[in-house]
């Protein structure tokens, strides 16, 4: 199976190319030949197939010139095998017809690079589609476009491997069975479409860096992935500001993962954490990513997050930080998506900007809704304001309230910290 | 062309109000199904009596047992449905969306399974 030609020499180690070309291509490679059987397990079945060919050939013939190019003619030659032996399928023999023709053709070269990135594409919005649940499309995208394997992706969603490997296999047989489109949405519902697909990336990235149980490893490499999916996008749909947005905001975030855990588990907040131990890379590339955002002049909710963690990333020690424009950014988001999360936020940089009298100003309008009364993180900023205010009393017993409705220990500490601190104080 | 089954599930209408309400909604529905009809997706659709009117039909043990009413007695229960044949499921869901019943009730969308399709197909090609 010698699809395109000439080899490199063989100093090139057989291993790691393909360990690189499984990182690289295999999404690739997967998406063109989906579109080409229409069939997702039988296309991911025979992409493995090919994988497993390259172990056998490459360390006796050399690895290929272009190892992409090499895995689609095997995985399409595989596809044709598996087409011949199973005859259940549907339009069985005009896909092989299909495959053979695509076979004879000379080269990979009828794979222009625009139809690779359209076909990369089609695969996102398909592993994406609103159809599937939640946690489906999560483990899909991560499956196909990722390419990690169920145990993997099992692993850091905690749960047991068959079940994960029952959920894949569902939503594959229900994409084929309900004929979910492999395609690009038409212009009118890609915006919300490509919304559904940033909140998928979004995610699964949160699920890595929120853990706070599991292998951190494992939930490491989720926040790896969906940068990598971040990146994919923006390499795919590079005129939109949301998508530059979101690759900001998980770069910047990532930029701190480390930094966030001291050496005994133990949470650090961002004001006390060492700032040696951030990774400058994500750092130039979350900023650099910000920039292409910004300037394209659609400031989404991603953007407009990744700006405010900007601010606090830049301020070069925690009193330095501009929270008057941080309180702007979050009078925004509240325009884009009204909430109290996002409107507590505001309050406290409203009151480090102007002083907590203005704080406690904006905050009653929260503490008068009853909906809200149980919400602890509005108790406690309510009495951060306080006691900056110097309303001991009422401060205490904000804290007081506040720690009564703390779920987990990290935080309630903290807070009992503070209460001390105002008490002795 | 895969065929879609779209299955209307509503709870009764709570009082006589809300049943005009409904039904004023008719000429909606006729729109609805006329315009599906002229774009050629509509295979059939049916409009079912109350579940009251039902006769469940069992075969166990070679005896053939006849119940008076619906199979399973639920809050919201199937009054209708269009049989159509659509591109693929997003051009069956978008009907979904337009038939007037989503506002108080649940549309089901099933495929209809092909004649050489095989259950639970694993194994399907997409059109």
């Amino acid at each position: 199976m010698s699809a395109s030609g000439e080899r490199r020499p063989p100093a090139d180690d057989p291993a790691a190319a393909l360990t690189r070309a499984f990182r690289d291509e295999r999404a690739a490679v997967l998406a063109t030949l989906i579109r080409h059987v229409g069939d997702f397990q039988l296309a991911e079945d025979a992409v493995q197939d090919a994988f497993a060919d390259a172990a056998k050939s490459w360390p006796r013939d050399g690895v290929p010139a272009s190892p992409g190019a090499w895995l689609t003619t095997a995985a399409r030659r595989r596809s044709i095998d598996r087409l011949r032996r199973d005859r259940s399928l549907v339009d069985r023999s005009e896909r092989l017809a299909e495959l053979m023709r695509l076979d004879t053709q000379e080269h990979d070269s009828v794979n222009h690079e625009s139809s690779i990135t359209d076909d990369r594409l089609r695969l996102i919005f398909t592993c994406c589609h609103p159809s599937l649940d939640l946690p489906a499309r999560e483990a899909l995208t991560l499956r196909a476009l990722g390419g990690l394997t169920t145990g993997e992706i099992a692993r850091a969603f905690l749960v047991a491997e068959p079940t994960m490997g029952k959920r894949i296999v569902r939503a594959k047989r229900k994409i084929a069975d309900a004929h979910i489109p492999y395609r690009v949405p038409p212009d009118e519902e890609l915006p919300d479409r490509l919304r559904g697909v940033l909140r998928v990336v979004y995610l699964i990235f949160n699920e890595g860096y929120s853990a706070s149980e599991g292998d951190r490893l494992v939930r490491g490499e989720l926040c790896a992935e969906a940068i990598r999916l971040g990146r994919l996008l923006a390499e795919l749909m590079p005129d939109d500001a949301e998508v530059w947005g979101l690759l900001s905001l998980m770069l910047l975030h990532d930029t701190r993962r480390d930094a966030r855990v001291d050496d005994e588990g133990h949470f650090v907040p961002l004001d006390d954490q060492d700032r040696s131990r951030w990774d400058p890379d994500r750092l130039a590339e979350g900023l650099r990513a910000l920039e292409r955002s910004v300037r394209l002049r659609r400031p989404g909710e991603y953007g407009l997050q990744a700006a405010i963690t900007a601010l606090h990333i830049k301020a070069a020690d925690p009193g330095e930080t501009d929270w008057e424009q941080i309180a702007e950014l979050y009078g925004a988001l509240a325009k884009l998506n009204p909430s109290p999360v996002v409107e507590l936020n505001r309050v406290a940089a409203v009151g480090f900007a102007s002083g907590p009298e203005a704080g406690l100003e904006l905050i009653q309008p929260l503490l008068n809704d009853p909906t809200l009364d149980r919400y602890q993180p509005l108790h406690a900023t309510h009495a951060e304001l306080l006691a900056r205010a110097g309303d001991r009393a009422a401060a205490e017993r904000a804290y007081e309230r506040a720690i009564a409705l703390s779920a987990n220990e990290v935080e309630r500490s903290e807070l009992e910290r503070r209460l001390r601190t105002l008490r002795g104080g | 062309m895969p065929n879609y089954m779209l299955l209307f599930y509503a709870p009764e209408a709570a009082d006589e109000a809300e049943q005009a309400e409904r039904d004023a909604e008719l000429p909606v529905w006729f729109e609805l199904i006329d315009s599906l009809r002229e774009a050629g997706l509509l295979v059939a659709n049916g409009r079912l009596h109350a579940t009251d009117s039902a006769t469940t039909v069992r075969s166990r043990n070679g005896e053939t047992e006849l119940t008076d009413g619906p199979f399973a007695v639920t809050k919201e229960f199937l009054g209708g449905y269009f049989l159509l044949e659509c591109r693929d499921l997003d051009e069956a869901l978008k009907v979904a969306e337009r038939v007037p019943l989503t506002r108080y009730g649940s549309v089901e969308v099933r495929p209809v399974m092909s004649p050489n399709e095989e259950p639970g197909g694993e194994s399907t090609a997409q059109g």
